[in-house]
């Protein structure tokens, strides 16, 4: 009577080789390598590259493991740290900076395992060191600097077409164009819906204003656009930093979370993520009367008196609070040196941006104009060259009293591309490489020397059915580590936590069923009838408790953060994988044992 | 083998007074220490900036102390975590300094002491997301509480689902009840813990129940009292009940003892959940499904009378 149907051993027969299949890799350790990748598409990681970069290993004598070429990226395997470390330098050498050369560990699995793309976990930052920071992105800001640059294309768009106006004026959420008679609100207007679809216009006809304003979903878009450009920007920032698979994914409406795993010096990284700058060019003001009154603490109305660092030390710069640019209209930028052999930057500059440059210097052909880094509160000008002539097609040079680290500086600056808007940083974990190792080491021993306790008890307390109960225990988490590997979800130590807990919980499963079984021997029923009782009964009570628990796990899983999440996400696998193995793997094996044989005089539990 | 086998019911619910009256003591005491001492909050809640270094020998406190100190950083809790080596410096919030700035400076302070050091970890966490936690948290409890309600209340009845759910708030209170007479860091994954213990001891709670129901359909059981029906049911699953309670402490146990700092107010939350989820789910749940008044008709559904047909 107790026999399964052969389906049902197929079943766990192909769950089990499945599962054995998935959790190899995570046996096979890591091996040290070097990662080439390039930011930009222009520049491909080839099999050209692969032999530039075995050539160059060649020459240093140095001899890889392997190389991987895969999409967009060169991995090339050591044998130990020391290699990857004079290899990474001989690379570094021969490829220069247009590449992103970085350390990574590589998974040490044979390719047919790779092919079947099974992967060891994919370990959290508390697991492998790293730095880990969460970003809020400044709504208020964003928007404002959007209202700006509108205030900008409607002036130019206004001269443009000759309409005399009083002012424009950005004030909250709206803009407000102060006009002088009904003819040219008229005009105003007209201009205004010609070029600036997106914004609801509102005439006050007494006064002659123009207020413009901004619709809740063009809100919401400019918003959602800001987080997605400070996403972008940070992309770029990480690649200068050279690290192997940095995360930068959005977490709500206006956080960004920044996931650096490995990163040795995290000193560095926090000083290249945590700049919070932005770009602006803005007019510089050199009229005496204005300087000296602004010197004088009594800063004009429009203008802004700012700081400007230069090798000889801090000078006042008076400048028009109007921005003409934004770095957000900065293709690229280079260091470079000029026709007189002295250091430059050259930027490239969008269409957009070409248009309104070619405008802006036409306009102040001798004056001069000022690149603003605004950093939070505090802005500082980083260079305010002189406007030679009109500037067209974009490119343009900025040369004269830099030293060339100045100019390198500079470049990378605009060439990081800007930040939307500015960014504060709400949380920042750093974990030590040494200190996720020992993580892994302790979370380990406390599920080995747990698991390795209870199926000594098991055995000795029910004998053959705790044999059976331990078995099944041990697929359980073989499972476990199975599913977590193929889903590649993030194993954290609170994770390694969920599962020794998973095991201690899973074992209730058989417990119950064991004493059931028990109980209905002390009763009176034979063998095979007790086995099916104790099964039957047990299945409800399983069940009911089982729930109840996943229940609480996928609470945990929607409401929690951060080291919650990691722990319930393993916490609802290892109950669903607890049903399987505690009912149906050892149901089998109970099966396999006493189900052959027909009389069974008693069982051994 | 077996340790424990009973022959006889043990009398649980005529107990029920006294056990209440020990319930009620706890209880009064955990609330009482939580208002007057409250939960050492971890930086995840208060937002502030926490360090863990190393050093190679024994660190000398009071040296770290006068050069963190001497940084003027506002109020700083110094302590060793684990061994004599590992050092946590716990440091507010500054409104003038990132926390890069922040954890560099006093990394540097440090290495001036010419004692080789290592930073182990930092985190720093600013004081919008510690609100935010503190409301998630309240919210995956409520949700986990009406979840488990509803469906005990489908699955069995309602005063079932009550007096879980009592039996369980019971449990969570205690054990923070415990990290505040103690003054242990209240952590994000302590409260993982404390959570994971609400899921835990409804599933004891639901196992003796489970075996209620199943004593008042059994024909046998008719002429008991719902008394000593409960007292069967529980001296029934009481083996059972220390044997997986048993296996799950080791567990704990090993995570306890080998499961380092990271671990340890986790391990801690779930032994005390566990400990007292034995307690509340035999003497706390089963006596207020009696007092609630259950009776065999809530749970067994009346056979329908057949219909006589009237020739």
């Amino acid at each position: 009577m107790n026999r399964y149907p052969l389906w049902k051993y197929i079943i766990i027969a192909v769950a089990l080789v499945i599962a054995t299949i998935y959790t190899l890799p995570n046996f096979y350790g890591e091996t040290p390598a070097v990662q080439v990748s390039s930011s930009r598409e222009s520049i491909p990681v080839d099999a050209a590259l692969m032999g530039r970069v075995e050539g160059a290993l060649r020459a240093q004598g140095i001899a890889p493991d392997g190389m991987l070429l895969d999409n967009n990226s060169l991995k090339v395997r050591f044998h130990d740290p020391d290699t990857q470390i004079k290899a990474r330098d001989a690379i570094e050498h021969e490829l220069g900076e247009s590449y992103i050369i970085a350390l990574n560990l590589l998974p040490a699995s044979p390719d047919w395992l790779a092919r079947l793309k099974a992967y060891p976990m994919f370990l959290g930052l508390d697991l492998r060191g790293g730095v880990h920071f969460m970003l809020e992105v400044d709504m208020k800001a964003a928007v404002d600097k959007t209202m700006e640059r509108y205030a900008g294309d409607i002036r130019r768009a206004l001269k443009k077409k000759d309409v005399r106006y009083g002012g424009v004026k950005h004030i909250g959420n709206t803009i407000e164009i102060q006009l002088r008679d009904q003819d040219t609100l008229a005009a105003a207007s007209d201009v205004v819906s010609r070029n600036l679809t997106s914004l609801t216009q509102t005439r006050d006809n007494t006064s002659f204003k123009l207020i413009l304003s901004l619709s809740p979903d063009e809100m919401t878009r400019i918003q959602s656009d800001a987080v997605k450009q400070n996403i972008t920007t940070l992309h770029n920032r990480v690649n200068e930093l050279g690290v192997a698979e940095p995360i930068i994914q959005q977490s709500g409406p206006n956080r960004i979370v920044v996931e650096l795993p490995g990163v040795q010096d995290t000193a560095k990284a926090k000083d290249i993520l945590g700049r919070t700058d932005t770009l602006e060019v803005r007019m510089v003001e050199d009229d005496q009367a204005k300087v000296s009154a602004a010197m004088a603490g009594n800063v004009p109305a429009g203008y802004d008196l700012m700081d400007e660092t230069s090798a000889n030390g801090t000078d006042k710069i008076l400048v028009k609070k109007d921005v003409e640019l934004t770095g957000d209209n900065i293709n690229d930028a280079q260091p470079g040196f000029d026709e007189n052999g002295a250091p430059s930057v050259n930027i490239n500059l969008d269409s957009t941006g070409a248009e309104i440059f070619r405008q802006v210097t036409a306009e102040n052909v001798g004056k001069r104009m000022a690149m603003i880094l605004v950093e939070k509160n505090r802005s500082e000008v980083v260079t305010a060259p002189v406007i030679r002539t009109e500037i067209g097609g974009g490119r343009v040079q900025i040369s004269g009293s830099m030293s060339p680290a100045e100019a390198r500086d500079v470049a990378l600056l605009l060439r990081a591309g800007s930040l939307a808007a500015p960014m504060n940083i709400i949380e920042e974990r750093t974990i030590g490489p040494s200190l996720g190792k020992e993580n892994i080491d302790k979370g380990f021993h406390s599920t080995m020397w747990g698991f390795a306790a209870i199926a000594v008890f098991m055995l000795i307390y029910y004998r053959v059915f705790g044999l059976i109960s331990a078995i099944s225990l041990g697929v359980n988490l073989f499972m476990l580590v199975a599913l977590l590997s193929m889903i590649q979800a993030t194993l954290t130590l609170p994770g390694i936590a969920a599962i020794a807990l998973a095991l201690g919980m899973a074992i209730d499963s058989n417990v119950l069923i064991n004493e059931r079984v028990r109980e209905e021997l002390r009763n009176g029923m034979p063998p095979h009838s007790a086995i099916q009782a104790g099964y039957e009964h047990a299945w409800a009570t399983i069940l009911d408790s089982n729930i109840t628990t996943l229940i609480a796990g996928l609470a945990l899983l929607i409401f929690g953060s951060g080291p919650i999440r990691g722990f319930a996400v393993v916490h609802c696998l290892g109950i669903m994988t607890s049903m399987f193995s505690a009912v149906l793997v050892s149901r089998g094996l109970v099966n396999l044992w006493y189900g052959r044989r027909r009389r069974i005089n008693s069982l051994s539990v | 083998m077996e340790i424990l086998h009973f022959k006889k019911d043990i009398p649980f619910m005529s107990y029920g007074r006294i056990t209440t009256a020990i319930s009620l003591v706890t209880f009064i005491l955990a609330v009482f220490f939580l208002i007057t001492r409250g939960l050492n909050y971890s930086v995840e809640f208060t937002g502030g900036t926490v360090m863990e270094v190393q050093y190679q020998q024994a660190a000398d406190l009071a040296d770290v102390r006068t050069r963190v100190d001497g940084l003027k950083l506002g109020e700083s809790t110094i302590q060793t975590l684990g061994s004599s080596r590992d050092v946590m410096i716990r440091l507010p919030n500054l409104k003038s300094k990132s926390s890069a700035q922040l954890s560099n400076e006093v990394l540097t302070a440090l290495k001036q002491s010419g004692q080789p050091v290592e930073l182990r970890r930092v985190d720093f966490v600013g004081p919008q997301v510690g609100e935010e936690l503190v409301q998630h948290g309240l919210t995956a409890v409520g949700i986990v509480c009406l979840g488990i309600m509803l469906y005990l209340a489908l699955r069995f009845e309602w005063r079932f689902a009550v007096s879980a759910i009592i039996a369980n708030m019971h449990d969570v209170v205690i054990i923070l009840g415990c990290f505040a007479l103690f003054r242990w860091e209240f952590s994000l994954t302590v409260l993982a813990g404390v959570l994971a213990v609400l899921g835990y001891s409804v599933n004891e709670s639901v196992v003796v129940f489970d075996r209620i129901r199943e004593n008042f359909r059994k024909a046998g059981m008719r002429n008991h009292t719902v008394a000593e029906i409960i007292d069967n049911a529980i001296t029934a699953t009481m083996s059972r009940t220390i044997i997986t309670h048993g296996s799950t402490e080791t567990m704990v146990l090993a995570m306890l003892l080998f499961g380092g700092p990271a671990l340890h107010g986790f391990a801690t939350a779930l032994t005390i959940g566990i400990l007292f989820g034995i307690y509340s789910s035999v003497l706390v749940a089963s006596p207020i499904v009696l007092w609630l008044g259950v009776s065999r008709e809530n749970l067994v559904k009346p056979p329908k009378q057949k219909q006589e047909a009237v020739v």
